[in-house]
Protein backbone atom coordinates (compact mmCIF):
# COMPACT_ATOMS: atom_id res chain seq x y z
CA UNK A 1 0.00 0.00 0.00
CA UNK A 2 1.62 3.28 -1.37
CA UNK A 3 1.83 5.55 1.42
CA UNK A 4 1.37 9.79 1.79
CA UNK A 5 1.68 12.75 4.10
CA UNK A 6 -1.55 14.08 2.30
CA UNK A 7 -4.04 12.84 0.15
CA UNK A 8 -6.17 15.73 -1.63
CA UNK A 9 -8.95 14.58 -3.37
CA UNK A 10 -10.50 16.54 -6.18
CA UNK A 11 -8.39 18.83 -8.33
CA UNK A 12 -10.02 21.94 -8.65
CA UNK A 13 -9.72 25.30 -7.01
CA UNK A 14 -9.70 23.16 -3.77
CA UNK A 15 -7.85 20.99 -4.08
CA UNK A 16 -4.92 23.32 -5.95
CA UNK A 17 -4.59 25.55 -3.56
CA UNK A 18 -4.70 22.91 -0.57
CA UNK A 19 -1.99 20.77 -2.24
CA UNK A 20 -0.10 24.11 -2.79
CA UNK A 21 -0.55 25.34 0.59
CA UNK A 22 0.72 22.04 2.32
CA UNK A 23 3.74 21.96 0.34
CA UNK A 24 4.54 25.29 1.55
CA UNK A 25 4.07 24.67 4.67
CA UNK A 26 6.65 21.79 4.44
CA UNK A 27 4.52 18.51 3.83
CA UNK A 28 6.64 16.55 1.05
CA UNK A 29 4.28 13.07 0.26
CA UNK A 30 1.64 15.08 -1.25
CA UNK A 31 -0.41 13.61 -3.87
CA UNK A 32 -3.62 15.31 -5.72
CA UNK A 33 -6.78 12.90 -7.18
CA UNK A 34 -8.38 13.97 -9.73
CA UNK A 35 -11.53 12.22 -11.87
CA UNK A 36 -11.60 14.57 -14.95
CA UNK A 37 -8.35 14.44 -17.53
CA UNK A 38 -6.78 17.45 -16.47
CA UNK A 39 -6.81 19.93 -13.61
CA UNK A 40 -8.73 22.98 -12.86
CA UNK A 41 -12.45 21.46 -12.27
CA UNK A 42 -14.99 23.84 -12.87
CA UNK A 43 -13.26 26.84 -13.68
CA UNK A 44 -11.67 25.41 -17.56
CA UNK A 45 -15.64 25.65 -18.59
CA UNK A 46 -16.11 29.48 -16.23
CA UNK A 47 -14.26 30.95 -19.53
CA UNK A 48 -15.67 34.24 -18.29
CA UNK A 49 -14.20 36.91 -16.09
CA UNK A 50 -14.74 38.25 -12.33
CA UNK A 51 -12.46 35.55 -11.03
CA UNK A 52 -8.85 37.01 -8.97
CA UNK A 53 -10.26 40.04 -7.98
CA UNK A 54 -9.42 38.85 -4.09
CA UNK A 55 -6.59 36.42 -4.40
CA UNK A 56 -4.37 37.98 -7.28
CA UNK A 57 -5.82 41.84 -7.53
CA UNK A 58 -7.16 41.54 -10.86
CA UNK A 59 -9.68 39.99 -13.14
CA UNK A 60 -8.75 36.86 -14.47
CA UNK A 61 -11.09 34.26 -16.34
CA UNK A 62 -11.52 31.07 -14.84
CA UNK A 63 -9.35 29.35 -17.47
CA UNK A 64 -6.73 31.77 -16.48
CA UNK A 65 -7.28 31.54 -12.68
CA UNK A 66 -6.61 27.72 -12.64
CA UNK A 67 -3.85 28.40 -14.66
CA UNK A 68 -2.17 30.65 -12.11
CA UNK A 69 -2.47 27.62 -9.54
CA UNK A 70 -1.29 24.69 -12.03
CA UNK A 71 1.62 26.74 -12.98
CA UNK A 72 2.56 26.92 -8.85
CA UNK A 73 1.95 23.41 -8.30
CA UNK A 74 4.35 22.66 -11.22
CA UNK A 75 6.79 24.42 -8.85
CA UNK A 76 6.34 21.52 -5.60
CA UNK A 77 6.56 18.05 -6.49
CA UNK A 78 2.96 17.43 -5.64
CA UNK A 79 2.42 14.04 -7.37
CA UNK A 80 -1.11 14.40 -9.59
CA UNK A 81 -3.47 11.74 -10.38
CA UNK A 82 -6.04 12.44 -13.32
CA UNK A 83 -8.50 10.62 -14.54
CA UNK A 84 -8.77 8.59 -11.53
CA UNK A 85 -11.86 8.27 -9.54
CA UNK A 86 -11.72 7.72 -5.80
CA UNK A 87 -14.36 5.12 -4.64
CA UNK A 88 -14.11 5.00 -1.28
CA UNK A 89 -12.86 7.05 1.38
CA UNK A 90 -12.26 5.11 5.25
CA UNK A 91 -11.99 6.23 8.56
CA UNK A 92 -8.38 5.45 8.69
CA UNK A 93 -8.01 7.73 5.92
CA UNK A 94 -7.27 4.88 3.25
CA UNK A 95 -8.08 5.76 -0.32
CA UNK A 96 -9.40 3.63 -2.79
CA UNK A 97 -8.93 4.39 -6.36
CA UNK A 98 -9.24 3.59 -9.74
CA UNK A 99 -7.98 4.80 -12.90
CA UNK A 100 -4.75 4.10 -15.73
CA UNK A 101 -2.71 3.00 -12.94
CA UNK A 102 -5.65 0.37 -12.15
CA UNK A 103 -7.27 -0.29 -8.41
CA UNK A 104 -5.09 1.34 -6.06
CA UNK A 105 -5.25 0.85 -2.42
CA UNK A 106 -3.20 4.00 -0.86
CA UNK A 107 -3.17 5.59 2.82
CA UNK A 108 -2.23 8.52 3.73
CA UNK A 109 -1.68 10.94 7.14
CA UNK A 110 -3.66 13.30 6.28
CA UNK A 111 -7.06 13.86 3.57
CA UNK A 112 -7.77 17.25 2.57
CA UNK A 113 -11.70 16.46 1.29
CA UNK A 114 -12.16 19.24 -2.35
CA UNK A 115 -14.88 17.32 -4.27
CA UNK A 116 -16.69 20.23 -5.06
CA UNK A 117 -20.54 20.14 -5.46
CA UNK A 118 -23.09 19.34 -8.30
CA UNK A 119 -26.05 21.16 -9.87
CA UNK A 120 -29.06 20.23 -8.60
CA UNK A 121 -31.33 18.67 -11.05
CA UNK A 122 -35.04 18.76 -12.39
CA UNK A 123 -35.53 15.58 -10.43
CA UNK A 124 -34.35 17.48 -7.38
CA UNK A 125 -36.94 20.72 -7.64
CA UNK A 126 -40.11 18.10 -9.53
CA UNK A 127 -41.00 20.11 -12.66
CA UNK A 128 -44.34 19.33 -13.80
CA UNK A 129 -45.55 18.41 -17.40
CA UNK A 130 -43.63 16.16 -20.54
CA UNK A 131 -40.51 15.15 -20.28
CA UNK A 132 -38.76 16.23 -23.73
CA UNK A 133 -35.10 16.78 -24.41
CA UNK A 134 -33.62 20.49 -24.53
CA UNK A 135 -34.08 20.48 -20.60
CA UNK A 136 -30.51 20.92 -19.22
CA UNK A 137 -28.69 22.04 -16.02
CA UNK A 138 -27.23 25.48 -16.97
CA UNK A 139 -23.43 23.51 -15.81
CA UNK A 140 -24.63 20.93 -18.19
CA UNK A 141 -24.94 23.14 -20.99
CA UNK A 142 -21.86 25.29 -20.08
CA UNK A 143 -19.73 22.18 -20.41
CA UNK A 144 -21.10 21.29 -24.12
CA UNK A 145 -20.99 24.89 -24.95
CA UNK A 146 -17.81 26.14 -24.02
CA UNK A 147 -15.74 22.75 -23.68
CA UNK A 148 -17.33 20.47 -26.34
CA UNK A 149 -18.22 23.21 -28.69
CA UNK A 150 -21.58 22.55 -29.12
CA UNK A 151 -24.92 25.02 -28.63
CA UNK A 152 -27.89 23.47 -26.96
CA UNK A 153 -30.46 25.54 -28.40
CA UNK A 154 -31.46 28.39 -29.71
CA UNK A 155 -34.78 29.96 -28.03
CA UNK A 156 -33.82 29.38 -24.11
CA UNK A 157 -35.68 30.33 -20.51
CA UNK A 158 -33.28 29.96 -17.37
CA UNK A 159 -35.05 28.68 -14.59
CA UNK A 160 -33.49 29.76 -11.22
CA UNK A 161 -31.57 32.91 -11.25
CA UNK A 162 -28.29 30.98 -10.30
CA UNK A 163 -24.83 32.32 -11.26
CA UNK A 164 -24.18 29.71 -13.31
CA UNK A 165 -27.95 30.20 -15.24
CA UNK A 166 -26.99 33.99 -15.48
CA UNK A 167 -24.04 33.60 -17.05
CA UNK A 168 -25.49 31.32 -19.77
CA UNK A 169 -27.92 33.79 -20.05
CA UNK A 170 -25.26 36.19 -21.73
CA UNK A 171 -23.15 33.39 -22.78
CA UNK A 172 -26.23 31.79 -25.51
CA UNK A 173 -27.28 35.00 -26.42
CA UNK A 174 -23.68 35.88 -27.94
CA UNK A 175 -23.47 33.03 -29.75
CA UNK A 176 -26.70 33.63 -31.49
CA UNK A 177 -29.41 32.06 -29.01
CA UNK A 178 -32.44 34.12 -28.23
CA UNK A 179 -32.88 34.07 -24.39
CA UNK A 180 -36.67 35.06 -23.33
CA UNK A 181 -36.64 34.88 -20.04
CA UNK A 182 -34.78 34.65 -16.59
CA UNK A 183 -37.88 32.92 -14.21
CA UNK A 184 -36.84 32.82 -10.24
CA UNK A 185 -39.46 31.56 -7.83
CA UNK A 186 -37.64 33.57 -4.85
CA UNK A 187 -38.82 36.98 -4.55
CA UNK A 188 -35.03 37.99 -5.06
CA UNK A 189 -32.18 36.71 -7.36
CA UNK A 190 -29.66 33.93 -5.99
CA UNK A 191 -27.22 35.36 -8.16
CA UNK A 192 -24.76 38.03 -7.98
CA UNK A 193 -26.24 41.68 -8.47
CA UNK A 194 -23.34 42.38 -11.10
CA UNK A 195 -24.32 39.28 -12.90
CA UNK A 196 -28.07 40.71 -13.15
CA UNK A 197 -26.78 43.70 -14.50
CA UNK A 198 -23.93 42.48 -16.94
CA UNK A 199 -26.18 39.33 -17.82
CA UNK A 200 -29.57 40.20 -17.94
CA UNK A 201 -29.94 44.06 -18.20
CA UNK A 202 -27.21 44.10 -21.07
CA UNK A 203 -28.76 42.14 -23.27
CA UNK A 204 -32.87 43.58 -22.29
CA UNK A 205 -33.79 39.69 -20.90
CA UNK A 206 -36.34 39.70 -18.81
CA UNK A 207 -35.78 38.46 -14.69
CA UNK A 208 -38.88 37.44 -13.42
CA UNK A 209 -39.59 36.57 -9.67
CA UNK A 210 -41.96 34.75 -7.14
CA UNK A 211 -42.45 33.53 -11.08
CA UNK A 212 -42.11 29.57 -11.67
CA UNK A 213 -42.41 26.90 -14.58
CA UNK A 214 -45.68 25.38 -14.11
CA UNK A 215 -46.12 23.39 -17.07
CA UNK A 216 -43.62 21.90 -20.09
CA UNK A 217 -44.49 20.84 -23.34
CA UNK A 218 -43.14 19.16 -25.95
CA UNK A 219 -42.89 16.03 -27.83
CA UNK A 220 -39.45 14.42 -28.85
CA UNK A 221 -37.96 18.31 -28.39
CA UNK A 222 -39.32 20.73 -26.00
CA UNK A 223 -41.46 23.36 -27.74
CA UNK A 224 -43.50 25.56 -24.79
CA UNK A 225 -43.12 26.22 -21.37
CA UNK A 226 -45.90 27.67 -18.92
CA UNK A 227 -44.46 30.37 -16.37
CA UNK A 228 -46.94 31.42 -13.49
CA UNK A 229 -46.30 34.03 -10.75
CA UNK A 230 -46.26 32.55 -7.43
CA UNK A 231 -47.61 33.64 -4.09
CA UNK A 232 -45.89 34.16 -0.62
CA UNK A 233 -45.89 30.60 -0.21
CA UNK A 234 -44.61 29.79 -3.90
CA UNK A 235 -47.93 28.28 -4.73
CA UNK A 236 -49.02 29.70 -8.53
CA UNK A 237 -51.56 32.22 -8.80
CA UNK A 238 -54.35 30.82 -11.41
CA UNK A 239 -54.87 33.15 -14.16
CA UNK A 240 -50.95 34.21 -14.39
CA UNK A 241 -49.91 32.12 -16.97
CA UNK A 242 -47.58 33.45 -19.36
CA UNK A 243 -46.54 30.83 -22.56
CA UNK A 244 -43.16 31.04 -24.23
CA UNK A 245 -42.49 28.80 -27.67
CA UNK A 246 -39.32 27.54 -26.76
CA UNK A 247 -36.28 24.92 -27.68
CA UNK A 248 -34.33 24.79 -24.57
CA UNK A 249 -34.78 25.27 -20.48
CA UNK A 250 -31.58 25.77 -18.42
CA UNK A 251 -31.82 25.31 -14.68
CA UNK A 252 -29.78 26.58 -12.44
CA UNK A 253 -31.58 25.98 -8.81
CA UNK A 254 -29.01 25.70 -6.72
CA UNK A 255 -25.90 23.21 -6.14
CA UNK A 256 -25.34 20.22 -3.82
CA UNK A 257 -22.23 19.54 -2.45
CA UNK A 258 -20.92 16.07 -3.64
CA UNK A 259 -20.09 14.12 -0.39
CA UNK A 260 -20.80 10.57 -1.08
CA UNK A 261 -17.13 10.07 0.05
CA UNK A 262 -17.36 12.31 3.68
CA UNK A 263 -20.45 9.76 4.59
CA UNK A 264 -19.10 6.56 3.52
CA UNK A 265 -15.99 7.11 5.94
CA UNK A 266 -18.81 8.17 8.53
CA UNK A 267 -17.84 11.70 8.99
CA UNK A 268 -20.38 13.92 10.62
CA UNK A 269 -22.50 16.29 8.23
CA UNK A 270 -24.31 19.16 8.64
CA UNK A 271 -28.24 18.62 7.02
CA UNK A 272 -27.86 23.05 6.55
CA UNK A 273 -25.06 23.14 4.24
CA UNK A 274 -24.78 19.81 3.12
CA UNK A 275 -21.37 19.58 4.12
CA UNK A 276 -19.03 17.87 6.67
CA UNK A 277 -19.20 19.53 10.10
CA UNK A 278 -15.94 21.52 10.81
CA UNK A 279 -13.99 23.12 13.56
CA UNK A 280 -12.06 26.58 13.28
CA UNK A 281 -9.01 24.71 10.78
CA UNK A 282 -11.97 22.46 8.47
CA UNK A 283 -10.86 19.69 10.08
CA UNK A 284 -13.95 17.07 10.38
CA UNK A 285 -15.34 14.78 13.14
CA UNK A 286 -12.21 12.65 11.75
CA UNK A 287 -9.19 13.78 13.05
CA UNK A 288 -6.64 14.33 9.77
CA UNK A 289 -9.43 14.72 7.78
CA UNK A 290 -10.32 18.21 6.31
CA UNK A 291 -13.07 19.74 4.15
CA UNK A 292 -12.74 22.97 1.99
CA UNK A 293 -14.33 24.73 -0.99
CA UNK A 294 -17.31 23.74 -2.30
CA UNK A 295 -18.04 20.11 -1.11
CA UNK A 296 -17.82 22.17 2.46
CA UNK A 297 -20.33 25.09 1.48
CA UNK A 298 -21.34 26.38 -1.80
CA UNK A 299 -19.01 29.07 -2.23
CA UNK A 300 -20.14 32.44 -4.62
CA UNK A 301 -16.24 33.26 -5.23
CA UNK A 302 -13.61 31.06 -6.26
CA UNK A 303 -11.36 33.74 -4.20
CA UNK A 304 -12.86 32.64 -1.14
CA UNK A 305 -12.81 28.73 -2.21
CA UNK A 306 -8.61 29.22 -2.42
CA UNK A 307 -8.26 31.03 0.86
CA UNK A 308 -10.85 28.49 2.67
CA UNK A 309 -8.72 25.53 0.81
CA UNK A 310 -5.07 27.51 1.61
CA UNK A 311 -6.37 27.11 5.42
CA UNK A 312 -7.23 23.40 5.17
CA UNK A 313 -4.20 22.69 3.58
CA UNK A 314 -2.05 24.18 6.19
CA UNK A 315 -3.79 22.81 8.87
CA UNK A 316 -3.22 19.21 7.80
CA UNK A 317 0.63 20.40 7.43
CA UNK A 318 0.27 20.90 11.11
CA UNK A 319 -1.69 18.05 11.99
CA UNK A 320 0.94 15.77 10.08
CA UNK A 321 4.11 17.82 11.35
CA UNK A 322 2.94 18.96 14.52
CA UNK A 323 0.41 16.17 16.02
CA UNK A 324 -1.04 16.34 19.67
CA UNK A 325 -1.75 20.17 19.25
CA UNK A 326 -5.59 19.58 18.28
CA UNK A 327 -7.03 18.85 21.85
CA UNK A 328 -8.60 21.86 24.37
CA UNK A 329 -12.66 22.73 24.91
CA UNK A 330 -14.48 23.55 22.07
CA UNK A 331 -17.26 25.67 21.55
CA UNK A 332 -20.15 24.90 18.83
CA UNK A 333 -21.61 27.68 16.32
CA UNK A 334 -24.96 27.68 14.69
CA UNK A 335 -27.56 30.15 13.04
CA UNK A 336 -30.13 31.69 15.08
CA UNK A 337 -32.85 34.01 13.31
CA UNK A 338 -32.41 35.03 9.55
CA UNK A 339 -29.39 33.30 9.35
CA UNK A 340 -29.48 29.64 7.51
CA UNK A 341 -25.91 27.96 8.42
CA UNK A 342 -22.77 28.81 9.63
CA UNK A 343 -18.86 27.47 8.83
CA UNK A 344 -17.51 26.09 10.79
CA UNK A 345 -19.81 24.43 13.21
CA UNK A 346 -17.09 24.12 16.36
CA UNK A 347 -14.53 25.76 17.46
CA UNK A 348 -11.55 25.24 19.55
CA UNK A 349 -10.33 28.74 21.51
CA UNK A 350 -6.64 27.07 21.75
CA UNK A 351 -6.35 26.66 18.40
CA UNK A 352 -8.13 29.69 16.95
CA UNK A 353 -5.09 31.50 16.70
CA UNK A 354 -5.66 35.48 17.21
CA UNK A 355 -9.13 35.18 16.20
CA UNK A 356 -11.65 32.75 14.13
CA UNK A 357 -13.72 33.81 10.97
CA UNK A 358 -17.28 32.39 10.33
CA UNK A 359 -19.41 32.00 7.31
CA UNK A 360 -22.96 32.18 6.98
CA UNK A 361 -25.55 33.16 4.64
CA UNK A 362 -28.60 35.27 5.74
CA UNK A 363 -31.80 34.02 4.54
CA UNK A 364 -33.31 37.29 3.55
CA UNK A 365 -32.11 40.82 1.70
CA UNK A 366 -31.44 43.12 4.46
CA UNK A 367 -30.83 46.95 4.26
CA UNK A 368 -28.29 48.41 6.93
CA UNK A 369 -28.41 45.71 9.47
CA UNK A 370 -26.16 44.36 12.61
CA UNK A 371 -24.85 41.09 12.77
CA UNK A 372 -24.88 39.45 16.49
CA UNK A 373 -22.91 36.48 17.95
CA UNK A 374 -24.87 35.51 20.95
CA UNK A 375 -23.48 33.08 23.46
CA UNK A 376 -26.92 32.59 25.46
CA UNK A 377 -28.07 36.09 26.65
CA UNK A 378 -24.94 37.60 26.10
CA UNK A 379 -24.03 39.29 22.75
CA UNK A 380 -20.10 38.69 22.16
CA UNK A 381 -19.62 40.47 19.18
CA UNK A 382 -21.37 42.46 16.86
CA UNK A 383 -20.84 43.62 12.99
CA UNK A 384 -22.26 46.29 10.95
CA UNK A 385 -23.59 45.65 7.13
CA UNK A 386 -24.83 47.97 5.07
CA UNK A 387 -26.83 45.25 2.71
CA UNK A 388 -27.06 41.73 2.93
CA UNK A 389 -27.97 39.21 0.64
CA UNK A 390 -29.03 35.23 0.66
CA UNK A 391 -26.95 35.49 -2.80
CA UNK A 392 -24.00 37.17 -1.01
CA UNK A 393 -22.02 34.62 1.48
CA UNK A 394 -21.49 36.83 4.36
CA UNK A 395 -18.00 36.40 6.79
CA UNK A 396 -17.31 37.87 10.52
CA UNK A 397 -13.94 37.10 12.29
CA UNK A 398 -14.43 36.84 16.04
CA UNK A 399 -11.27 38.25 17.92
CA UNK A 400 -10.00 35.61 20.12
CA UNK A 401 -10.24 37.64 23.11
CA UNK A 402 -14.28 37.44 22.82
CA UNK A 403 -14.47 33.79 22.88
CA UNK A 404 -16.20 32.69 25.95
CA UNK A 405 -13.81 30.14 28.36
CA UNK A 406 -15.32 26.66 28.78
CA UNK A 407 -17.91 24.54 26.87
CA UNK A 408 -20.66 27.43 25.00
CA UNK A 409 -22.74 27.34 22.21
CA UNK A 410 -22.22 30.39 20.00
CA UNK A 411 -25.43 31.60 18.03
CA UNK A 412 -24.63 34.10 14.57
CA UNK A 413 -28.18 35.87 13.70
CA UNK A 414 -29.17 39.31 12.31
CA UNK A 415 -31.25 42.02 13.11
CA UNK A 416 -32.19 44.77 10.89
CA UNK A 417 -31.73 48.69 12.09
CA UNK A 418 -34.82 50.09 12.67
CA UNK A 419 -35.40 52.27 9.30
CA UNK B 1 -28.76 61.37 -12.15
CA UNK B 2 -28.80 58.24 -13.48
CA UNK B 3 -28.50 55.01 -10.95
CA UNK B 4 -25.84 52.20 -12.10
CA UNK B 5 -24.78 49.30 -10.59
CA UNK B 6 -21.05 49.08 -10.32
CA UNK B 7 -20.03 45.67 -11.99
CA UNK B 8 -16.37 46.19 -10.92
CA UNK B 9 -16.41 43.53 -8.05
CA UNK B 10 -19.21 41.31 -6.55
CA UNK B 11 -20.41 43.93 -4.26
CA UNK B 12 -22.58 45.68 -6.68
CA UNK B 13 -22.45 49.10 -5.67
CA UNK B 14 -25.64 51.44 -6.45
CA UNK B 15 -24.09 54.64 -8.01
CA UNK B 16 -25.78 57.74 -8.51
CA UNK B 17 -24.07 59.26 -11.73
CA UNK B 18 -24.53 62.77 -12.99
CA UNK B 19 -25.28 63.06 -16.42
CA UNK B 20 -23.63 66.23 -17.46
CA UNK B 21 -21.05 66.64 -15.18
CA UNK B 22 -20.00 62.68 -14.59
CA UNK B 23 -19.69 62.97 -11.14
CA UNK B 24 -20.59 59.59 -8.92
CA UNK B 25 -21.44 59.13 -5.45
CA UNK B 26 -22.61 55.81 -3.57
CA UNK B 27 -19.15 53.66 -4.83
CA UNK B 28 -17.08 52.20 -2.24
CA UNK B 29 -14.02 52.69 -3.69
CA UNK B 30 -12.50 54.63 -6.44
CA UNK B 31 -12.82 51.99 -9.59
CA UNK B 32 -16.82 52.82 -9.24
CA UNK B 33 -15.91 56.03 -10.11
CA UNK B 34 -14.12 55.18 -12.89
CA UNK B 35 -16.84 52.65 -14.00
CA UNK B 36 -19.65 55.27 -13.50
CA UNK B 37 -18.52 58.02 -15.75
CA UNK B 38 -17.68 55.66 -17.82
CA UNK B 39 -20.75 53.61 -18.23
CA UNK B 40 -22.75 56.92 -18.69
CA UNK B 41 -20.57 58.34 -21.39
CA UNK B 42 -20.12 55.22 -23.35
CA UNK B 43 -20.43 52.00 -21.59
CA UNK B 44 -17.71 49.09 -22.35
CA UNK B 45 -17.32 45.07 -21.58
CA UNK B 46 -14.90 42.62 -21.38
CA UNK B 47 -16.13 39.92 -23.99
CA UNK B 48 -15.38 36.71 -23.05
CA UNK B 49 -15.72 33.51 -25.47
CA UNK B 50 -13.83 30.76 -27.57
CA UNK B 51 -12.43 30.16 -30.49
CA UNK B 52 -11.86 26.89 -32.95
CA UNK B 53 -8.81 24.73 -31.32
CA UNK B 54 -7.13 22.45 -33.68
CA UNK B 55 -4.18 19.93 -32.83
CA UNK B 56 -5.26 19.05 -29.36
CA UNK B 57 -6.25 15.38 -28.50
CA UNK B 58 -8.71 16.08 -25.53
CA UNK B 59 -9.89 19.71 -26.23
CA UNK B 60 -12.19 21.12 -29.06
CA UNK B 61 -12.49 24.82 -28.27
CA UNK B 62 -9.81 27.17 -26.93
CA UNK B 63 -11.34 29.91 -24.39
CA UNK B 64 -10.35 34.01 -24.80
CA UNK B 65 -10.99 36.98 -24.10
CA UNK B 66 -10.62 40.85 -25.22
CA UNK B 67 -7.47 42.18 -23.08
CA UNK B 68 -9.41 45.37 -22.32
CA UNK B 69 -12.83 46.37 -22.75
CA UNK B 70 -14.67 47.32 -26.36
CA UNK B 71 -17.77 49.31 -26.89
CA UNK B 72 -20.76 47.45 -25.15
CA UNK B 73 -22.32 47.80 -28.11
CA UNK B 74 -20.22 46.02 -30.44
CA UNK B 75 -20.26 42.90 -27.90
CA UNK B 76 -22.59 40.62 -30.68
CA UNK B 77 -20.72 41.45 -33.57
CA UNK B 78 -17.63 40.37 -31.93
CA UNK B 79 -18.97 37.30 -30.74
CA UNK B 80 -19.68 36.59 -34.15
CA UNK B 81 -16.18 37.41 -35.89
CA UNK B 82 -14.74 35.01 -33.65
CA UNK B 83 -16.20 32.16 -36.03
CA UNK B 84 -13.67 32.76 -38.53
CA UNK B 85 -10.71 32.39 -36.19
CA UNK B 86 -8.83 29.51 -35.30
CA UNK B 87 -5.75 28.70 -33.13
CA UNK B 88 -3.51 25.28 -33.07
CA UNK B 89 -1.54 24.00 -30.33
CA UNK B 90 0.18 24.62 -28.78
CA UNK B 91 -1.11 27.95 -27.07
CA UNK B 92 -0.21 29.91 -23.88
CA UNK B 93 -2.30 32.51 -21.90
CA UNK B 94 -2.01 35.67 -23.12
CA UNK B 95 -1.61 33.97 -26.76
CA UNK B 96 -2.43 37.18 -29.37
CA UNK B 97 -4.72 35.77 -31.34
CA UNK B 98 -6.35 38.85 -32.94
CA UNK B 99 -4.42 42.23 -33.18
CA UNK B 100 -7.15 44.89 -33.23
CA UNK B 101 -10.77 42.90 -32.88
CA UNK B 102 -13.35 44.94 -35.11
CA UNK B 103 -10.97 48.14 -35.05
CA UNK B 104 -11.23 48.59 -31.63
CA UNK B 105 -7.70 48.35 -30.71
CA UNK B 106 -8.26 45.84 -28.28
CA UNK B 107 -6.95 42.37 -28.89
CA UNK B 108 -8.19 39.09 -28.44
CA UNK B 109 -5.47 36.34 -26.11
CA UNK B 110 -5.97 33.24 -25.63
CA UNK B 111 -6.55 32.28 -21.83
CA UNK B 112 -6.35 29.01 -21.45
CA UNK B 113 -2.56 27.21 -21.58
CA UNK B 114 -3.04 23.76 -23.88
CA UNK B 115 0.06 21.72 -25.00
CA UNK B 116 -1.71 18.79 -25.87
S1 LIG C 1 -17.59 50.80 -6.40
FE1 LIG C 1 -15.78 49.61 -5.88
S2 LIG C 1 -16.50 48.31 -4.20
FE2 LIG C 1 -18.34 49.07 -5.20
S3 LIG C 1 -18.85 47.48 -6.71
FE3 LIG C 1 -17.58 49.01 -7.76
S4 LIG C 1 -15.52 48.20 -7.61
FE4 LIG C 1 -16.74 47.11 -6.09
Amino acid sequence: MKHYQLIVIGGGPAGLAAAIAAWNAGLREVLIIERDQVLGGILNQCIHNGFGLTHFKEELTGPEYAGRFIDQLAQTGVEVKCDTMVLQLTQDRQVICTGPAGYEILHAQSIVLAMGCRERTRGAIQTPGDRPAGIYTAGTAQRYLNIEGYMVGKRVVILGSGDIGLIMARRMTLEGAKVLACVEVMPHSSGLTRNIVQCLHDYDIPLYLSHTVTDIRGHGRLEQLVVSEVDANRKPIPGTEMIFDCDTLLLSVGLLPENELTRMAGIEMDPRTNGAVVFENNETSIPGIFSCGNVLQVHDLVDFVSAEAIRAGEAAATYVLHPGEGSGEVLTVGPGLDVSYTVPQRIRPAQAGAGVEIFFRVRRVTGSAVILVRCGEQVVAKFRREHMAPGEMEHIRVPKALLPQGPAHLEVSIEEAAQ
Amino acid sequence: MREVICIVCPRGCRLQVDETSYAVTGNHCERGADYGAQEVKAPTRTLTSTVRLTGSHILRRCPVKTNGTIPKALMLDAAKALDAIEVSVPVHVGQVLVENLLGTGVALVATRAINE
